[in-house]
């Protein structure tokens, strides 16, 4: 069962649960052992960046909580399911409980944005009646601010409106968990500096617990409560920004000149 | 050289295990609620929608052509007569199913391949799936069923269009009635004819149908993976198909 502990979560300290526990996880692809022995917390309302270079196994990571991926071995406990031994039932459960933002957005592109969002809540929760669909909709809409772009294609948004989009189709059944996929990549930094307030907006207003998987130093710094160094496929470093900022590692202080 | 026959056999044991996998998922899917009764029925008018015009087209101009090369060698013993009978059997027990399980094997296939392999280099079936939204059923299920229904749908149209197509042909040259054309069709043709084209047409919908669906699935990741899996969805459907009717063939010979 999850344990309470004492964590600095947004601006206040307070008592938290932990909403996520990660122990010893190892996954390898044939050769290649991309997680090796990672450990990971995550508390109620933190908002915890997972920082590391191109092919250390950040997304490997999400994917493993939320059983797109088989771990090797380790222990996975999330909102207190034990995701390696879920059925697809429960882990249909758990799935919508954590919303997944996709470094590419994955949004359905033979679908319009409001179908897009409507698909979740008629397939999850029964909802059909024009009216409600039609609410909650533009609500969500109106958090990520696209409610014009209601009727369009995705063929049409920019970047930054797709991660959006995206964003808003996960809010749209009100996770307990957000997990971002790289969620600046590829957008200018004034959008990324959106996409960074949107994150910080999303955990005020609907209460989430955050993962955010990035190399971008910027992003990190904007977002984090928190945040695990995951490098050669364990948590090198776990700290503050600042801490993160002040350490003597190589392989750290490469990513904060660049 | 030994070791990479060897691994080839491993590779192709491994491909059979994983369809024999997917169907066993499919039925699993597929036999037990929730049902995708709205999606199959959209997959189902979207699949007609994209082939009718095509299947006219060739269907109308396979009746012509056959009936054209037909004739001669029936006129060249006297049996001119015997032509709504033959055009008939022809049509109704092979040319209708196998023209339109191919015309849907490049058709729908490669539509159904091409689809869920964008989907799947996407991260579109990903982002179903972390939804808890079921994308299996929603995707697949749906579509074979689509597959399974429609082409015996599309093979009824396909044996009338042809059939007029033939009457076309026979009219120009002996200015034959209608009504005695088609009546000369019924009276050749029996029920198992009937029915054991409309089930092997089945059969060639739910091969067009799971194949197109495993491609696009197991779609290797980069647009090459999208051309490749519908490729493959068109290749394998038609040669399926080929091998379906001639086991069907063998089949339906033990009960005339």
């Amino acid at each position: 069962m999850m344990t309470k502990t004492s964590v600095e979560t947004g601006s206040a300290m307070k008592t938290a649960e932990k909403v996520v526990e990660i122990r010893n996880l190892k996954k390898s692809f044939g050769e290649v052992k991309v997680l090796r022995d990672l450990h990971l917390d995550l508390y109620d309302r933190e908002n915890l960046v997972i920082l590391g270079r191109s092919g250390s196994g950040k997304s490997v990571l999400i994917k493993c909580m939320v059983g797109l991926l088989k771990a090797d071995s380790g222990e996975i406990n999330v909102l207190g399911y034990d995701v390696p031994s879920l059925n697809h039932k429960e882990l249909d459960e758990l799935r919508q409980q954590v919303g997944f933002s996709f470094q590419g957005s994955a949004l359905y592109d033979s679908m319009t944005v409001r179908e897009n969002l409507e698909f979740p809540l008629k397939r999850n929760r029964g909802i059909y009646d024009r009216h409600e669909l039609d609410t909650l909709v533009i609500d969500a809409l109106k958090d990520v601010g696209l409610e014009t772009a209601v009727n369009k294609k995705p063929a049409e948004l920019s970047g930054g409106m797709k991660k959006r989009v995206g964003i808003a189709r996960t809010l749209i059944l009100k996770p307990k968990i957000m997990l971002y996929d790289e969620p600046t990549a590829g957008l200018d930094p004034v959008t990324s500096g959106e996409i960074n307030d949107l994150i910080m907006e999303v955990r005020d207003k609907y209460s989430t617990a955050s993962i955010i998987i990035t190399h971008d130093i910027s992003c990190a710094r904007h977002t984090s409560d928190r945040i695990i160094a995951l490098f050669g496929g364990y948590n090198k470093m776990e700290g503050t920004f600042e801490d993160l900022k002040k350490s003597n590692d190589a392989e750290l202080k490469e990513f904060f000149i660049y | 050289m030994e070791i990479s026959l060897l691994m080839s056999i491993k590779d192709f044991l491994t491909n059979v295990a994983d369809i024999y996998r997917f169907i066993r998922r499919f039925l699993k899917e597929a036999l037990f609620p929730p049902y995708e009764g709205r999606e199959i029925l959209r997959q189902c008018f979207s699949m007609g929608n994209k082939s009718w015009f095509l299947i006219t087209f060739t269907a109308f101009i396979a009746g012509i052509v056959f009936t054209k090369q037909s004739t001669p060698s029936l006129q060249s013993f006297g049996a001119e007569s015997w032509l709504p009978s033959l055009v008939s059997q022809a049509v109704i027990r092979s040319l209708g199913p196998l023209i339109t399980g191919l015309i849907c094997a490049g058709k729908l296939g490669s539509n159904i391949g091409a689809e869920l392999g964008s989907m799947q280099v996407s991260e579109q079936i990903d982002a179903m799936e972390v939804s808890g939204t079921r994308p299996f059923s929603y995707l697949v299920v749906s579509r074979v069923v689509a597959t399974t229904l429609m082409v015996p749908v599309l093979v009824v149209y396909t044996d009338v269009v042809g059939l007029l197509g033939s009457f076309f042909m026979v009219n120009m040259i002996n200015n034959s009635s209608f009504l005695l054309f088609f009546t000369e069709v019924a009276e050749s043709i029996t029920y198992l004819d009937i029915f054991s084209s409309l089930i092997k047409s089945a059969f060639f919908g739910f091969a067009i149908g799971i194949i197109g669906c495993y491609a696009g699935y197991h779609s290797d990741k980069g647009t090459t993976g999208v051309g490749k899996a519908a490729n493959i969805a068109v290749v394998a459907s038609m040669i399926s198909i080929f091998i379906l009717d001639l086991v069907s063939l063998q089949v339906i010979n033990l009960f005339r």
